[in-house]
């Protein structure tokens, strides 16, 4: 049972740090239908953000949770420069191109990023600080639990709670929403749609970056290649969710963390991707547009 | 500037608990930023102008390309004159050359394969390189069981590639867009994962080595001459692809795949058969990869799962979008380029991949059609008007 137990809450946590990053996958494909491959390079910039601007505070000798608040703080405003930056450069002028161009645009977008940190800083693993202190109230249960799980848990909560919030009762979110049914349309009713996408990418980039500053202490090391694989995954469990819904993408990367980690405990852990994938297939064999995805009827 | 402060500029090195603070690192950037955003302003611009001169029904000037390739009197001396380039080509360049141009014929005929399932049948597919792996591990196990030479395998390779793309295409036939992309990459990954796991089945990831090169009649071969020999093969393979993918594409089932991606629902309404239509895509795709994966052992003589990862697949997929969707040109010119530009980015040594993705973007922003995105059959202008209509169907 406790076996179990551990299982289950390392699937949630890696279900959280999927959902994080599924978030603004989900939110940007909702809006421009676009699978953004350069956003796990965002997260990877997040984490080491996060990571220079922890060893510099170290130095200057500040106490451990101001240090994990301005890294975090600072990482995520950086993130969202550079998802507003990236937006603007390579997906803005193809706006109106065909959506596969803009696709290998974000290739060459994620491409270009991973080489800039690798050039720029270093392609070794680097050790990450646990920014995280353990919690004295979890010390009977340190053998399931981390304190740095509980973090995530909660972080992702409150992402959830909060996006929601956003998209369902603020102006922006309306105006998200409009943009996501019929761009044009937005565009007609005095929606600025440009600015709309803007937010949109720094909203999806800030949570990935919070999400590589949490999985970055939780796990404990980085390289410049984090970015691609997680990528990946997301993408996968925010497709698995039903791309473009908030709740889908929380509860596909839950499904997927789940389903990686009991697989890894109870079967093996060389087939774990392998099974991963062959459960997304089955899941779209049976509902072909994710879980909580709505499945349209074409019009003619 | 502001953007890049934090990871140009600082290093920090957490084993020593040192910060390397660079800043000559920032001048650089400052001063390059400044120079590169007044030429990508100055590019757009002429972009717009462009776009816009278009809009008010100036005349277009048809660009050398085009011309080229539809006067027939352009076209027929440059098509002697890359013949004879061709030819020559193992003569005058060296070995390690020969080579690249032998992978990027690869390319060629793997792209012309992924062409037929991305650009004329409408389906992104992003586990391409699973057939491609295919192929190469069937001729790497039938040569290392039952001794098969590289023309026996070929077929076989080619056969059993065309078997897993009907088996891939049965259930994805429901999905479409972005979903079919990722259960494709899921296909891609579960393949190479397999491989690389199953020890007694493909050598896990220590590969397959001493894949013998293909043969000619019994005659042995120096490695000069073998690599000769596979750059004439490669070619022959190569004109093969692009005579058979023409003809598809003027053929009964190439004019449904492309109606297919215009428009779903018109399409079965007039009668094609959705169902084997899709197959006949994926099959008829993982068939040309499959031979591709055939040459490609044995060429390298050594095959690991490590040759078939995602970026295989997204490399081959650029190859189809760089140079233009469905144009066969188009694919041939983007494999050229994209397999030959990494190589010749040699100089730059450790900026070429940064170079690359930055070229990818740029492309992409200044001719979001590929490079061979101008020629299109007269008799398709109709459905240029009716395509943005309807987003799902050309998804």
């Amino acid at each position: 049972m406790e076996y179990f137990l551990e299982l289950f809450l390392s699937g949630l946590t890696r279900g959280s740090i999927y959902a994080l990053i599924a978030l603004g996958y989900t939110m940007v494909y909702g809006i421009i239908q676009l699978i953004n491959f350069a956003h796990g390079e965002i997260y990877m910039i997040g984490a080491f953000t996060a990571l220079i601007v922890a060893s510099v505070l170290t130095l200057l000798g500040l106490n451990q949770i101001a240090i994990i608040v301005i890294a975090a703080l600072i990482a995520v405003i950086y993130s969202s420069a550079y998802g507003y930056t990236i937006e603007k450069i390579a997906y803005m002028p193809l706006r109106h191109a065909p959506r596969l161009s803009a696709l290998i645009s974000a290739i060459g977008m994620s491409l270009f990023l991973q080489n800039y940190v690798l050039l720029a800083q270093t392609s070794d693993f680097l050790p990450f600080p646990s920014l995280i202190p353990e919690f004295e109230f979890i010390k009977p249960y340190a053998h399931i639990i981390r304190s740095s799980e509980i973090v995530i848990f909660a972080t992702t909560a409150l992402v959830m709670v909060f996006l929601t919030f956003l998209i369902k009762f603020t102006k922006i979110g309306k105006a998200m929403r409009a943009t996501s049914q019929d761009r044009d349309m937005a565009m007609l009713v005095g929606v600025d749609v440009n600015r709309v996408i803007s937010v949109t990418f720094i909203i999806g980039s800030a949570t990935a970056a919070l999400g590589g500053v949490l999985i970055a202490s939780h796990i404990g090391q980085i390289n410049f290649y984090i970015g691609f694989i997680a990528g990946i995954k997301a993408f996968v469990a925010a497709v698995l969710g039903g791309i473009g819904s908030i709740p889908g993408a929380v509860l596909g990367s839950l499904v997927l963390g789940w389903t990686e980690a009991f697989f890894t405990g109870y079967v093996s852990s060389d087939y774990e991707d392998v099974f991963a994938f062959l459960f997304l297939v089955f899941i779209l064999i049976f509902r072909p547009a994710g879980i909580l995805g709505r499945s349209t009827t074409e019009k003619v | 500037m502001f953007l890049t402060f934090p990871i140009m500029v600082i290093r920090v090195n957490t084993v020593q608990d040192t910060i390397e603070w660079r800043w000559n690192n920032l001048l650089f950037v400052g001063l390059g930023s400044f120079v590169l955003s007044f030429v990508w302003r100055y590019l757009l611009k002429r972009k717009e102008a462009g776009k816009k001169k278009e809009e008010q029904g100036a005349v277009v000037k048809t660009t050398w390309g085009v011309r080229l390739l539809q006067e027939k009197k352009f076209f027929i001396p440059t098509l002697a004159a890359l013949a004879i380039f061709a030819v020559a080509f193992p003569f005058i360049f060296s070995m390690y050359q020969t080579n690249i141009m032998i992978t990027a014929l690869i390319y060629v005929m793997v792209g012309l394969g992924l062409n037929i399932v991305v650009g004329l049948a409408g389906l992104l597919d992003l586990g391409y390189v699973a057939f491609y792996a295919v192929g190469a591990y069937s001729y790497a196990l039938l040569n290392y069981h039952f001794g098969l030479g590289f023309w026996a395998a070929l077929p076989i390779g080619a056969g059993f590639a065309f078997l897993f793309g009907i088996l891939l295409g049965f259930p994805v036939l429901r999905l479409r867009g972005d979903y079919l992309a990722i259960v494709t990459l899921g296909f891609g990954e579960i393949i190479r994962l397999i491989l690389e796991n199953w020890n007694d089945f493909s050598f896990g990831p220590s590969g397959i080595a001493n894949i013998p090169r293909p043969g000619l009649f019994g005659i042995d071969l120096s490695l000069q001459g073998a690599t000769t020999y596979l750059y004439f093969l490669m070619i022959g393979l190569t004109l093969f692809t692009i005579f058979v993918v023409n003809r598809l594409q003027d053929s009964r089932i190439g004019r449904a795949w492309i109606a297919l991606r215009e428009d779903e629902v018109a399409c079965q309404a007039m009668g094609v058969d959705k169902t084997k239509t899709k197959l006949t895509a994926f099959a008829l795709g993982a068939t040309w990869a499959g031979m591709g994966g055939v040459v490609f052992a044995g060429k390298t003589t050594f095959i690991n799962p490590a040759s078939f990862t995602i970026w295989e697949s997204i490399i081959i997929l650029c190859v189809v979008v760089l140079g233009g969707m469905g144009s066969i040109i188009g694919v041939v010119a983007g494999a050229l380029v994209l397999i030959l530009l990494p190589e010749y980015l040699r100089a730059f040594s450790e900026y070429r991949m940064l170079l690359f993705g930055a070229i990818l973007v740029v492309m992409m922003v200044f001719r979001p059609g590929g490079i061979v995105s101008t020629v299109r059959r007269t008799y398709q202008f109709e459905t240029d008007d009716i395509k943005p209509t309807n987003p799902n169907a050309n998804a």
